[in-house]
């Protein structure tokens, strides 16, 4: 299942020291935005009198990178959802398909890659939790093992009724994430897609590119036989034309030849 | 009008007289090389009005999903004419693949400003990502590019007296026809099922699970439609006469896809029980009317009378609403049914236009270019517009 984050709304002071945290680990150039852009992976936002970040969800089927044609966007199986700048080619399609709307363009580039939150692969990777959790003075952002993390989710709902919306955000939307999310306040209210799939939408388009192969087959096989019969038709029709003058045996000679 | 189609063949004509939309059209060209200056220096952002929110505009919704649409022309008339023998259409199946070809390298062109990286654009052949359906897209083009270029290339062959190679690939017809009819059919379907991935965020009057059966059909009539529309403007730019003895029956076709197309849709918009949509008048129910009347059941009813099929005028009337249908439904599903989900309002800026109308300008000229210099029509180069009014 790999390791995760959880982000609890009702903990965050809104102090932004995540945000700051990111950009100074992934070197991101400007101030904090108060959207996510190219350069500003995390953000906080005031919503409903509580604060909310914005990041990458980090699904566990992408549809990101799903729809990559150079596969830039990878799934590991640690967690995050990482981006190789090297691959990319700037088609945009993880832009337009993202259920969060989380990759962001650098439109003011000549050589422009995307941007999105990476989970900290690199950090993960020696053993280190993200940056954000790390800078996080209110433990609104946690970092851990991903069933761990649920466990925790459903003890903080289960311990204070009504203190949560009983749903954790993130289990089930558009197949799972490994970033989840609890609060005291729906998470439409919030900014949060909450008309997602709990299928992830990478299985509609699989739907259709895995029976491809097949198709071509059948497809080319039909079309070869319609040029088949069509030729043969006109051959017969030559024959019996060209027969005309020996009366019914050119007409016989063509249906001796289809038989 | 007449002016308009005329020049581009002018221009590109043995015969060169220079004229007031000779004018516009360098301007055009001009102003296309300028903007694509600043787009490679400065990036996207200093010549679209693309975003964030709004990440594919015009030129995926009218150079890249219309260019290839109505290419499709090329695929339905070799496998009518090869595939299915009714050989009485060869006359116009060079001109038809001609444009099929014009509207791909358009499609190239324009992936080439559009591409964040165009330089990269062969890394689609290297990476491979066969869950991508934009991977799927990358291949068609470049294969039935390809194609496209070898059937249309007897033509120059024969032109620089290279009988060989023109008749080998005579022989070679067959497959050749059906490998683009099977890469049609995967490109065009392929260009719905790009939108099959965002359920959540595609208006419902336009999303459905068969968007790319929706996808192939209506380019199969809008690129019929395209024929019908391309002979017309050969006819009044290169003085031609009208095959109205092919165009009728193909028009035919033009109906019975156009139906289809437009049952499926109001099948789609059922399942997703939409209809509600239309009739609030919003912005997507006026913009889906006007796509759906003018285009789809306009040309349908029209089209189905044999007296307006077999005048000119009404035939050509028809297959121009067809083909406007179609670019209304992409830019439809491009822009106008992305726009609530974006919470933002995506108009092209002047610079993205000049591109889409600069490369349409381009192409007419390069058809105009290969009509008078090859035998693309059935009585070889047309004449050059000086030879003409001396002619007449």
């Amino acid at each position: 299942m790999g390791m995760g984050l959880l982000f609890d709304a009702t903990r965050c002071i809104g102090c932004g020291a995540c945000s700051s945290a990111c950009k100074e680990q992934n070197k991101l150039p400007g101030k904090v935005e108060e959207v996510l852009t190219a350069y500003t992976w995390t953000t906080v936002q005031e919503r409903e009198g509580l604060n909310v970040r914005r990041l990458c969800m980090h699904c566990e089927v992408p549809t990101c990178a799903s729809v990559c044609p150079v596969g830039a966007l990878k799934k590991t199986p640690e967690g995050p959802v990482v981006y190789d700048a090297e691959r990319c080619m700037g088609c945009r399609y993880c832009m337009m398909a993202c259920p969060f709307e989380i990759p962001k363009y650098q439109w003011d580039r000549p050589v422009p890659v995307v941007g999105k939150c990476i989970m900290c692969a690199g950090r993960l990777k020696e053993g280190k939790p993200t940056a954000c959790a790390e800078a996080c003075p209110a433990e609104a952002t946690i970092f851990g093992k991903k069933e761990d993390l649920i466990w925790e989710a459903r003890t903080r709902i289960r311990q204070k009724p009504g203190a949560y919306v009983d749903h954790i955000y993130g289990l089930t939307e558009a197949g799972g994430t490994s970033v989840l999310m609890i609060s005291n306040v729906p998470f439409d209210k919030l900014g949060l897609k909450s008309n997602l799939p709990g299928e992830p939408p990478a299985m509609k388009t699989w739907q259709v590119l895995s029976n491809i192969p097949d198709f071509v087959a059948v497809w080319a096989v039909f079309l070869y036989g319609v040029h088949w019969i069509t030729a043969r038709r006109e051959e017969v029709a030559k024959a019996t034309a060209n027969g005309n003058g020996n009366g019914r045996d050119g007409q016989g000679h063509g249906r001796e030849d289809r038989s | 009008m007449n002016t308009t189609l005329t020049t581009p063949a002018t221009l590109a004509g043995r015969r060169f007289r220079p004229g007031f939309w000779t004018a516009v059209f360098v301007l055009l060209f001009l102003a296309f090389c300028a903007v694509s200056v600043i787009r490679y220096t400065k990036g996207l952002g200093a010549v679209t009005n693309l975003s964030d929110q709004f990440p594919w505009g015009l030129w995926i919704g009218f150079d890249l999903l219309c260019g290839v649409g109505l290419a499709a022309g090329a695929f339905t008339l070799t496998a009518v004419v090869h595939l299915f023998n009714l050989r009485r259409y060869e006359p116009i199946v060079r001109p038809t693949i001609l444009t099929g070809f014009l509207g791909y390298a358009f499609v190239i062109v324009a992936l080439l400003l559009d591409l964040g990286q165009p330089w990269r654009i062969w890394h689609a052949i290297v990476y491979w990502n066969t869950h991508s359906v934009m991977f799927e897209v990358a291949w068609c083009v470049m294969l039935y590019t390809t194609v496209l270029a070898v059937e249309f290339s007897p033509v120059v062959f024969e032109y620089f007296g290279f009988h060989a190679p023109a008749k080998f690939i005579h022989q070679l017809i067959t497959p050749l026809v059906i490998l683009g009819v099977i890469l049609s059919t995967l490109h065009q379907s392929s260009l719905g099922s790009l939108y099959l991935i965002v359920p959540s965020k595609l208006h419902p009057l336009w999303y459905s699970p068969m968007l790319p059966l929706h996808f192939y059909i209506s380019a199969i009539g809008a690129g019929i439609g395209m024929i019908i529309l391309e002979s017309y403007l050969s006819k009044r730019a290169f003085h031609r006469h009208l095959e109205m003895d092919l165009l009728e029956p193909l028009a035919r076709g033009m109906v019975v896809a156009l139906g289809i197309y437009g049952l499926m849709r109001l099948q789609g918009i059922a399942r997703n029980h939409a209809f509600g949509t239309i009739f609030d008048l919003s912005y997507e129910g006026r913009m889906f009317l006007l796509e759906f009347a003018l285009g789809v059941v306009l040309p349908v009813v029209l089209m189905s009378f044999r007296k307006l099929r077999t005048n000119p005028d009404w035939l050509v009337a028809g297959a121009f609403l067809a083909v406007l249908g179609f670019v209304m439904n992409r830019l439809n599903v491009s822009i106008t049914g992305m726009e609530a989900a974006s919470g933002t309002r995506y108009l092209p800026s002047a610079m993205e236009i000049t591109v889409s109308l600069g490369l349409v300008a381009i192409g007419m000229a390069v058809f105009a270019f290969a009509v008078r210099t090859f035998s693309v029509f059935p009585e070889g180069p047309v004449a050059g517009a000086k030879e003409l009014s001396r002619r007449s």
